[in-house]
């Protein structure tokens, strides 16, 4: 399962859990798995089927272009972070 | 890889290569030194017309009423525009438009290109006026009234942030990642990163060392002014010339602001001088366009100094809170960083690219991070070289120089013993990959300026290290083989640091030919596909990578042509060294002109063609010696010699690489020692001019000696980081350290100029 990382400011939402284990192939998987277990996560990080502009999520350290899209691997680290500048890289 | 022999301008090279690390002539060198080539302001075309823009006097104000009926009265005036003649504007808009390393939302975009109802900082755009020249538009844009009601403005981060300050955006709430608070307030954004636990973390630091720092606005003072020329077809079809680093980005844009189909917009990007990651928005290329749609005929802007300064985006100061521990015998347990950058009148600072860099060169187990995006009455801010890095470094490296004082640990020891490297956490979370940090350390440790002695009075030697994420994005390249055997390779990056060759000598390698075969062009963006601008030290990898596959295409098909010239299987047949022959057969072989010359009877021409979006970027590190004379009657401080030391990744032509090197870090001292936005109570910049904006001319500088250390990029093929922005992180931290040697005071404020030097041994 991946490793999801959840950001301090978020982590009211999850209980305090610093990191949760989620089964998804890509990102859009695992936020909706996410959201199954802690109602409201996709919310705050989802708007239009898209990563909200100011958020950019990272895979297994590296930013991701692909948002939503991007794979992800059994035992992925998924981080949520601020996006660079308030937008996209 | 250590350094044995000195020598000026090294290359600690681990791998050799035919092409790549050679260091042919830039293609467009003759043009660029017989002036042949063309910038924007040269840009001409039948009856011309000349725009020019009226900006605001006031800081922040209401805007009452436009009365233009004057201007358009005034002999030799074609057109004026004000906001009301672009597509509705919702300030409020929060559809995102992207400008290279930063974005905006479109109502924003929208509101900076020409204010509607507020200004919100001096220079704010208001108006345009087209006119038969440039002296009659200039004249006619002081014939429109404005009535304003003027409000009071905030000009600092944290008189914005204060409960009282006049409130920029009615609608503005600050956001949490993700969630909007209830708050009305400047202060667009708060995140946080939190690694480990810092309170264990301090609870286990024998020593602390703790600061507050403010740096001030500063621009990246490219020599060109921003220009933009435009024509509105009658058939809807708009043309914009530009000097930019963003063609597509400015395209987008500019698509966005007048409510055009894409694909009805064509941009010319014209040679660029200098942008450093201030051209990435549109600015006056709309207002161009209505003005020529109004007039029919083309139109052009070209922006004065005072106008580039006051009217276009430079790099946020910055109010920031830094605290690190360390134990006695040197490990760095704990680090706490508070930013505040000032977005300018628009969200959208690099306070996040701050707060990723700010403790990114080293392995700290405990980590708080918070940063805060903070609207002001400034213009809107834009990139410039590492963005939010340099102000972050000059915070934390100057505390890790204190703490390295403390431990008695020489300071580059200090720093090594501290490093990070691949596996170490960053603040926010990912973990480096394969990184130089140590080997730019290691090389700074073992380079004859640091083991060379410091003698004589006031003077003091200064390090300091910083990184810098570095971008990536899509990028396009085609390449077509000519009948001489000649290559034409058309790409979509504009040129700012000799990137034409950098990019074809990647091509060149691939194909085994010098790389004075190819002709490199910057073509339109009707001519390429979708290219992500020149920023974030992209382009060589990027475009680099785009050239290499793009060659790789014409590599297959000129080996299926010569499988069919011969009637022998493909898989017989390689290229090398720009030749193709039999790997059966040594009597089959064929140069490249010999081959290019048959294409066209052979099945048409050969194109090569790639479009990418690099899966991985390649993060970088520098690092710099200074050693400075600080006179202690003046302040002024001398920088007496000044060594910068930077992981290339691979250095494609390193010359360029050197050059990106000095330029950094001629920047950096500018920034260090000189540079501020000068702003009076009225949030007036007061130094408007080159005389006044003070960068660094060339007696204010040593030569700068470069180290180019290469460990290789794992995920590029030839192993490329980005080489043009990381060079200005560390300098104004390395010499604040050298003046606290020299004069035995921690400097905590940029610029330091001998003013504020004076203060600061004053108050010792």
């Amino acid at each position: 399962m991946a490793i999801v990382h959840i950001p301090s400011l978020m982590q009211n939402m999850t209980d305090g859990q610093q990191t949760v284990e989620v089964e998804g192939s890509n990102v859009r998987q695992v936020v909706n798995n996410l959201d199954e277990l802690y109602p409201g996560i996709k919310e705050r990080l989802v708007a239009n089927n898209k990563i909200k502009p100011n958020i950019s999520v990272a895979v297994d350290g590296v930013v991701s272009s692909m948002g939503m899209l991007e794979k992800v691997q059994e035992a992925s680290e998924v981080f949520f972070l601020p996006a660079i500048g308030g937008g996209a890289f | 890889m250590a350094i044995k022999d000195y020598q000026p301008n090294m290359v600690l090279a681990q791998t050799k290569y035919n092409v790549v690390g050679t260091r042919p002539v830039r293609h467009d060198g003759a043009d660029k030194v017989t002036g042949r080539a063309q910038y924007g302001a040269d840009f001409q075309t039948a009856s011309l017309q000349f725009g020019a823009i009226l900006r605001s006097p006031h800081a922040h104000a209401k805007i009452k009423s436009i009365d233009t009926s004057k201007a358009d009265a005034y002999p030799g005036v074609m057109a004026t525009v004000t906001a009301k003649d672009f597509p509705d504007t919702d300030a409020s808009d929060d559809q995102h438009v992207k400008l290279g390393e930063l974005s905006t939302s479109l109502g924003y975009l929208r509101d900076n290109i020409l204010a509607s109802t507020k200004v919100l900082y001096k220079g704010h755009a208001v108006a345009g006026v087209a006119a038969i020249n440039a002296h009659i538009a200039q004249e006619a844009v002081e014939l429109i009234k404005v009535e304003y009601e003027v409000l009071s403005s905030a000009t600092t981060p944290v008189d914005a942030m204060n409960d009282a300050a006049s409130i920029l955006h009615d609608h503005l709430k600050t956001e949490e990642l993700g969630e909007k608070t209830d708050k009305i307030s400047n202060v667009a954004e708060h995140f946080q990163h939190v690694l480990g636990d810092i309170d264990k973390g301090f609870s286990e630091a024998d020593v602390i060392a703790e600061r507050e720092f403010t740096t001030q606005t500063v621009h990246q003072g490219y020599i060109e002014p921003q220009n933009f020329s435009a024509f509105w077809n009658k058939d809807g079809k708009v043309t914009i010339w530009c000097s930019t680093q963003g063609p597509f980005e400015v395209r987008d844009a500019s698509a966005e602001a007048l409510s055009l189909n894409i694909a009805d917009i064509k941009l010319v990007p014209m040679e660029i001088g200098g942008g450093f990651g201030g051209k990435f928005e549109p600015y006056g290329a709309p207002v161009a366009a209505m003005l020529s749609k109004k007039t029919g005929k083309a139109v052009k802007i070209v922006m004065s100094r005072a106008e580039d300064l006051q009217g276009t985006g430079p790099t946020p100061g910055s109010y920031m809170k830094v605290k690190m521990g360390a134990t006695k015998d040197g490990k760095i347990v704990a680090a706490n960083a508070y930013l505040a950058f000032e977005a300018g009148a628009f969200p959208g600072s690099p306070v996040g690219a701050a707060a990723m860099c700010v403790f990114a060169a080293y392995d700290i187990p405990n980590v708080t991070v918070d940063g805060f995006d903070v609207v002001n009455n400034k213009p809107k801010m834009g990139a410039y070289r590492a963005p939010g890095a340099t102000q972050a470094s000059f915070a934390s490296e100057t505390i890790v120089d204190e703490l390295a004082e403390k431990t008695g640990i020489d300071p580059i020891e200090f720093r090594l013993m501290n490093a990070a490297k691949e596996g170490s956490r960053r603040a926010d979370g990912p973990v480096h990959p394969k990184i130089g940090c140590v080997e730019v350390l290691e090389a700074m440790r073992d380079h004859d300026h640091y083991n060379a002695p410091l003698e004589g009075p006031h003077k003091g030697r200064g390090v300091a290290v910083g990184y810098w994420i570095n971008g990536g994005g899509p990028s396009a390249c085609t390449i077509r083989v000519n009948p001489d055997g000649s290559l034409t390779l058309s790409e979509g990056s504009a040129d700012i640091g000799g990137t034409r060759t950098s990019v074809s000598m990647q091509a060149a390698e691939v194909l085994g030919v010098p790389v004075e075969l190819f002709n490199p062009q910057v073509v339109d963006t009707d001519s390429v596909g979708y290219t992500s601008g020149t920023g974030g030290s992209g382009v060589t990898h990027k475009t680099g990578w785009a050239a290499y596959e793009a060659a790789h295409h014409v590599k297959k098909q000129l080996i299926e042509r010569a499988s069919k010239i011969w009637d022998i299987s493909a898989d017989d047949i390689e290229m090398e060294n720009g030749s193709l022959r039999s790997i059966s057969d040594q009597s089959l072989a064929m140069s490249l002109p010999e081959i290019a010359e048959q294409l066209l009877d052979t099945g048409g021409p050969v194109v090569g063609s790639s479009n990418i979006d690099p899966p991985a970027i390649g993060s970088a590190y520098a690092g710099c010696i200074v050693d400075v004379d600080v006179d202690p009657d003046t302040g002024k401080t001398t920088i007496e010699r000044f060594t910068m030391v930077q992981d290339a990744g691979k250095a494609i032509h390193p010359s360029y690489v050197e050059g990106q090197m000095q330029g950094g870090s001629v920047q950096g001292i500018g920034w260090a020692l000189n540079e501020e936005y000068y702003m009076n109570e009225s949030g007036e910049m007061m130094n408007t001019s080159f005389l006044d904006y003070r960068i660094p001319v060339i007696l204010d500088l040593p030569m700068i000696d470069t180290v180019i250390v290469e460990v290789p990029s794992p995920t590029h093929p030839y192993g490329v980081r980005g080489v043009g922005e990381v060079n200005l992180v560390p300098p104004p931290a390395a010499i604040a350290n050298g003046i606290y040697r020299a004069q035995g005071v921690r400097m905590d404020k940029l610029p330091m100029n001998p003013a504020a030097v004076m203060e600061a041994v004053w108050n010792k």
